[in-house]
């Protein structure tokens, strides 16, 4: 079986996770001998942009030591063989050249979406 | 069951906080009344779906004292579906996220349901003739 | 061709990705496969004929079921016999029935 997580949301309780959900959920069914790979569109094209840093946050006392790294997260998901495809109109809407992004994604226009699923068994919309 | 099904879930919202939980329920509602083979896994928030101190209150607004307001609990609706499914002969397998539970302190759960991970997941999705992600917003 | 079953849970009023997932749609159709839209949950607002509801007769146009909820229609005051051009009410159900024939369900 072969499956996309479509990842579409963006910064969904990363901080208190300190990781997104989804792309940690990729991981770890890709540990577990999954077959998987990632769209990613909408604000969640968001999560390639080299430039994100959680900057330090505390409450009170308490500082938070192990920040969410979503770019490197997202990153290290085609060293493991699960292709990262992100949608081109999504990324130049919202105003993201090619040159902001972490390396090893694969981009794709919006039209070559529905294209895309007939290489899945399953598509995944989180 | 000749046209036995097998159909996984993957849940993602709490309950009380959208409708998302609600339309989850009704359909794993209708596949229990077929006799389907269920398999729900519950990702982070919906790990509180089956919390077994869930508890009803009365309600001044509504003029309602415990009884009348009948609250609804989800996790009655979780154990009403898995019995359902049972009567007709099929089965509820439903897995909690176990870090999910952990990190909510969510370990205590109506019976029937059980601890697991995202290789659980895959492993259901694989062996199922459907499988259904509710994503949540 | 594969079977698709599209369930949009979200509405237009509120939400801008629920274009895309119309367009998701289309596109798919496009491409020949067999496509169904169900509208659920607030997804079904634009089935009451209004501002969005041409989006959903085009979809129909495109060789598209659209379906809506029957359960989420009636908690929202909306008739089904009311419905825009290109809607039909259906029961949930119809989502079982097509994960049990192997659609690829996708929620949005």
């Amino acid at each position: 079986m072969k499956a996309l997580n479509i990842i579409e949301t963006a910064y969904r309780g990363t901080l208190e996770e300190q990781d997104d959900t989804i792309v940690w959920i990729t991981h770890a069914m890709k540990g577990a001998g999954g077959d998987l790979s990632v769209l990613l569109r909408g604000n969640a094209v968001n999560y390639g942009v080299k430039a994100q840093n959680v900057g330090a946050l505390s409450f009170g006392a308490r500082q938070q030591k192990s920040a969410p790294q979503l770019a490197e997260d997202v990153a290290k998901l085609p060293g493991k063989g699960v292709e990262v495809f992100i949608v081109e109109e999504d990324l130049s809407e919202r105003g993201i050249a090619a040159g902001d992004l972490v390396d090893g994604l694969t981009a794709v226009s919006r039209d070559q979406v529905p294209k895309l699923f007939d290489g899945f068994d399953q598509v995944w919309h989180w | 069951m000749a046209d036995k099904k097998t159909l996984t879930f993957a849940l993602m919202d709490a309950p009380f906080e959208n409708a998302r939980s609600t339309t989850a329920l009704r359909l794993i509602d209708i596949a229990a009344r077929r006799g389907y083979d269920i398999n729900v896994f519950a990702y982070e928030g919906a790990v509180y779906l089956p919390f077994s101190h869930q508890a009803k209150h009365a309600n001044a607004v509504h003029g309602h004292e415990v009884e009348e307001e009948d609250h609804p609990l989800p996790r009655e609706w979780v154990s009403a579906v898995i019995a359902e499914a049972e009567k007709n002969g099929g089965k509820v397998d439903w897995v909690n996220c176990g870090l999910c539970v952990d990190e909510r302190g969510a370990a205590d759960s109506v019976d029937g349901v059980r601890r697991g991970t995202p290789g659980d997941f895959w492993n259901m999705a694989s062996a199922s003739d459907g499988t259904l992600v509710i994503p949540t917003k | 061709m594969a079977n698709y079953l599209l369930i949009e849970s979200r509405d237009p009023f509120d939400s801008n990705d629920v274009g895309q997932f119309y367009g998701l749609a289309a596109g798919l159709a496009r491409e020949g496969h067999s496509v169904t839209l169900f509208l659920v949950q607030n997804g079904v607002l634009p089935a009451r004929p209004s501002a969005h509801s041409a989006a959903l007769a085009d979809l129909r146009g495109a060789g598209i079921d659209v379906l809506a909820d029957d359960f989420s229609l009636q908690e929202r005051g909306i008739a089904a016999d009311g419905l825009a051009d290109g809607v039909a009410a259906a029961a949930l159900d119809v989502v079982i029935d097509h994960m049990a024939g192997g659609s690829k369900t996708i929620w949005h």
